[in-house]
């Protein structure tokens, strides 16, 4: 594998007031990942894990505390001037929600072209129409879309537009931050398709960021499951779906609804729920809702290390 | 216990009415649940709405149909009268449970209010049945959570308050739409256990509608598919993901990446669904189906008994062992 | 439905301007007298009767009659010609004060949104002068700059700047956390990219909405400085002058103030009309049931 980007130790928190005090949430607290050429690395969590903060803050719409993010031989959270400019154009988002993105007042070829007009990508106004024509024609819409308006367009077409404005001009890296959450089943597989093709024929790399194990264990070579704001499983997508190794992981894989009646989750189920983020204590943050947890959970937290072919953030996952 | 029939739902003009729930016909038995299943903007949601007369004014209406709750028909009362319709009642729980509750109350209070309309009792009576509700959909320290304001909560304790809130009118029909789709995968395994759980528990009869053909393996007992307003089929939920005949719940079960295998191509259904009322003949899968025929095009396709307590709205339904 | 809709605004964008003024008759008459007012302003040489301005001691104060449909007044001008050309001074003092009060308030506004820091002593500074009557302010500013048409446009303008530039303030702040607005950031846009293509045109249909409410209560501001003799000169017919000079002849000839304060009742109360009807073209859940009935 030819690492393309290598996030180390990334930290990202916010400043939130809550009753009057100012707090800091980490979203982010040291994560560390390296995505290869051409491959899809997902990350999977639960709402508040941070997986969405990872993405932003690799795009710097999200300012990072501490850590590096390393492309190129340039550290994305430093770059200035020119390097930044090119960084703007090699490491492009998709957005979760297709009728949010577009700007309602723009026409679908203005809001498709935008990136390279920011970054003067295009050399005459014909090379910008050609390529605002061929960047449609990738995503499987006509050139009649270019004058079309948002509203005049379906939810999977206006996703379509989302991702045609994220591939001009072809950029190294995509993150795609739920890109299909939004969609009804029939649609949401067109769209995978579409976002699998082109990963394909444009040798995109792409870190995939969502919620629906599903999807992600679809998509992804491997696959990282956050908790809290840390990485606490890291390894392909097949052992991740089928022998995950941390118990949260595991318990996360258990509840997803299954679409096989067979498959039914019987008995009881506990009601632990995330605990706040606003109080992180000591040890291991799943400790509190974990059937495994020991007196060494509670004061010391795990690091991620390697067991099998997995990395794994726990004290008890073994072999 | 509850049935409904023949229940049309439209918007517009009078003399030109758009059909956005057509026909629309079910039972649902004690301790049973029913999943409404479909895509957004089938009409599941009016649907329900319909059933509890909570249909948005001014808005879409009830054009043709009857809801009979426990053999009264309950088509003309009011919601109020609904809730509470001589012995058998509804009651329906939502998506948002923030939106749903009053943010400068104690849910102690709130559930009260509701215990109050519905037994006819006040203060400390009132509470304790409160508490005991909060018990029953299984809220830790329900006695303290009392004194709770909604915002102190996570989405998954107040899906849980509304539940209480539900269940505070001893209802023999419970309406969920969509209540677990703002959730976690984990809390909504566990919304899930609870509602099976009281149905079982309770006798209660339940409507419950998702996009989520993953929550309807795990929790309906039948299953009705919903698609540009129809049902298209009705099956136990075992038959419908074994054997499913409307070639549109293929379709839906073959696009699922959780059934597909990493690394192929998803199977799709192509195009999109119509918008209410641009079909006008025949069926409206008709542009999207992979054995179309020109009758379908044509006519209305009729409702297919495939099996025994299996229907299919498909001229050419897909019967296991056969060519499909 | 959003498809309807959508293609509705292409097939023509001025069908669904005017689609709330078809669907509340109202509002059609509120348009109807604002044009009329348009017109006496434009065509006034052609439609008064009489020169505004021409005296004639024999006729002075005769009420209401065939030569002189509204009257004359104290020095024997004809009223309904005077009551014409005022109508010029009106449009004149709402479109001046509307131009002013956005160049000012859109700058003001989206900038504070933009730049917290900035922002945050900006709308302090936009609070103390909000919390100055509206008439007290314009008055004070009177005073400082001197009566002319020109500094009461400035006058009664200051007074709307505040409230434009709230607007602007928050519209721009939820701009700002659209999606689109992050995703244009993404792609590494400037300040001024972001302003020029995102913030701004999303802004421009409730600044119309705002405008015509501006326009209407800039009538009523005009006409109070007139009364009080310090908007326009004396010299020139404006409604607000009109009722000053008449109002020593209250009893004597009413019609000196009936016809101009009808005129300033009336145009107000059109504007407002018109700004309801386009608030309404702008409320989403508005235009969908008019995409469905269309």
């Amino acid at each position: 594998m030819i690492p393309v980007l290598d996030v180390e130790d990334l930290k990202t928190g916010f400043d939130v007031k809550r009753g009057g005090r100012r707090m800091h949430v980490q979203a982010v607290d040291g994560v560390s990942l390296t995505l290869g050429e051409g491959e899809v690395l997902g990350i999977v969590g639960e709402s508040g894990c941070g997986k969405t903060t990872v993405g932003r803050s690799i795009m710097r719409l999200a300012a990072a505390d501490s850590g590096k993010v390393m492309f190129k031989g340039v550290d994305v959270l430093k770059a200035q001037g020119a390097a930044l400019n090119d960084l703007r154009l090699s490491i492009r988002m998709v957005f979760q929600d297709p009728y949010a993105s577009l700007n309602p007042r723009r026409s679908i070829g203005n809001s498709i072209a935008e990136a390279g007009d920011i970054n003067g990508a295009f050399t005459s106004p014909e090379d910008r129409r050609q390529r605002i024509i061929e960047s449609l024609d990738a995503v499987g819409l006509d050139a009649s879309f270019a004058g079309r308006y948002p509203h005049e367009l379906s939810g999977g077409q206006r996703q379509r537009v989302g991702i045609a404005r994220a591939i001009l001009p072809v950029p190294s890296i995509i993150i795609a931050d739920e890109p299909v959450s939004a969609l009804d089943v029939s649609v949401q597989a067109q769209v995978l398709n579409l976002l699998m093709d082109l990963r394909e024929r444009l040798g995109l790399s792409m870190i995939f960021i969502s919620h629906d194990i599903g999807v992600i264990g679809y998509v992804s070579h491997r696959v990282a499951v956050m908790y809290m704001g840390r990485i606490v499983e890291l390894a392909d997508a097949r052992t991740i779906v089928e022998r995950p190794k941390h118990p949260y992981s595991l318990a996360l894989m258990a509840a997803v609804p299954r679409p096989d009646p067979s498959l039914r989750i019987e008995g009881g189920v506990a009601t632990s729920e995330p605990p706040s983020q606003f109080h992180r204590e000591a040890g291991c943050s799943y400790a509190p809702r974990c059937p495994l947890a020991s007196e060494r959970c509670r004061i010391e937290a795990p690091l991620l290390r390697i067991v099998g072919s997995t990395q794994v953030a726990c004290h008890h996952a073994d072999g | 216990m509850l049935s409904v029939e023949n229940l049309t739902v439209s918007v517009g003009a009078a003399a030109a009415p758009i059909d956005i729930v057509s026909a629309v016909s079910f039972e649902i038995a004690k301790g049973e649940i029913l999943g409404l299943v479909g895509e957004s903007g089938c009409g599941k949601s009016m649907t329900s709405l319909a059933i509890m007369g909570l249909l948005p004014r001014p808005g879409p209406r009830t054009r043709t149909g009857q809801v009979v709750l426990d053999g009264v028909d309950v088509t003309q009362l009011q919601p109020w009268q609904r809730v509470s319709a001589g012995n058998a009642s509804m009651a329906m729980i939502f998506q948002e449970p923030m939106t749903s509750l009053n943010p400068v109350r104690r849910i102690g209070d709130q559930i009260a209010e509701a215990v109050r309309v519905h037994d006819r009792v006040h203060g400390g009576a009132a509470l304790a049945r409160a508490c005991e509700l909060l018990e029953m959909v299984r809220i830790p320290d329900a006695r303290l959570q009392l004194s709770a304001f909604p915002h102190q909560l996570s989405g998954g304790m107040r899906q849980r308050v509304m539940i209480a809130i539900a269940l505070a009118c001893r209802p023999q029909v419970l309406i969920a739409d969509e209540p677990t789709t703002a959730l976690d995968v984990t809390v909504q395994a566990q919304i899930l256990g609870l509602l099976r759980e009281l149905c079982n528990g309770l006798d209660m009869a339940m409507l419950f509608i998702t996009h989520d053909m993953g929550v309807i393996a795990q929790l309906a007992d039948r299953v009705a598919v919903m698609y540009a307003g129809r049902i298209v089929e009705t099956a136990a939920v075992r038959t419908l993901f074994d054997a499913p005949a409307h070639p549109y719940t293929r379709g839906l079960m073959d696009c699922m990446p959780v059934r597909g295998s990493a690394g192929q191509r998803l199977r799709t259904i192509p195009g999109q669904a119509p918008q209410p009322g641009t079909v006008k003949t025949g069926c409206a899968f008709a542009a999207r189906c992979p054995q179309v025929r020109d009758i379908c095009r044509a006519e209305l396709p009729p409702k297919m008994r495939v099996a025994e307590l299996h229907e299919a709205l498909c001229a050419f339904p897909i019967i296991q062992g056969g060519p499909n | 439905m959003t498809v309807a809709a959508g293609a509705l605004t292409k097939s023509g964008g001025i069908r669904t301007w005017l689609a709330p003024f078809v669907a509340r008759p109202i509002a059609l008459v509120g348009l109807a007298v604002l044009i009329a007012v348009l017109i006496l302003a434009a065509a006034a040489p052609l439609l008064a009767p009489y020169n505004p301005d021409a005296y004639d001691a024999l006729i002075r104060l005769s009420p209401p009659n065939a030569l002189h449909w509204f009257g004359t007044d104290q020095l024997g001008r004809d009223t309904l010609s005077r009551v014409i050309y005022s109508s010029r001074m009106a449009l004149l003092v709402g479109v001046g004060v509307v131009v002013f009060a956005l160049l000012t308030g859109v700058p003001i506004g989206v900038f504070s949104a933009l730049f917290p820091r900035l922002g945050h002593v900006l709308m302090r500074i936009v609070d103390v002068l909000m919390a100055f009557p509206s008439l007290l302010l314009a008055l004070v500013l009177i005073v400082i700059l001197g009566p002319s048409v020109a500094n009461s446009i400035i006058a009664i303008g200051a007074g709307f700047l505040t409230t434009t530039t709230r607007i602007v303030y928050g519209l721009t702040l939820r701009l700002k956390t659209e999606t689109y607005v992050e995703a244009s950031r993404s792609m590494g846009s400037r300040t001024g990219w972001l302003v020029h293509k995102h913030i701004l045109p999303n802004l421009i249909s409730p600044l119309l909405v705002q405008a015509s409410f501006v326009f209407a209560f800039a009538q009523l501001s005009a006409a109070s400085l007139d009364f009080l003799g310090l908007g326009a000169p004396p010299d020139i017919p404006s409604w607000g002058n009109m009722l000053a000079e008449s109002r020593n002849f209250i009893t004597r000839a009413p019609w000196l103030l009936f016809f101009p304060g009808m005129m300033i009742v009336l145009t107000a109360f059109a504007l407002n009309l018109v700004g309801d009807a386009l608030r309404d073209r702008l409320d989403p859940r508005f235009r969908e049931m008019l995409g469905r009935k269309i």
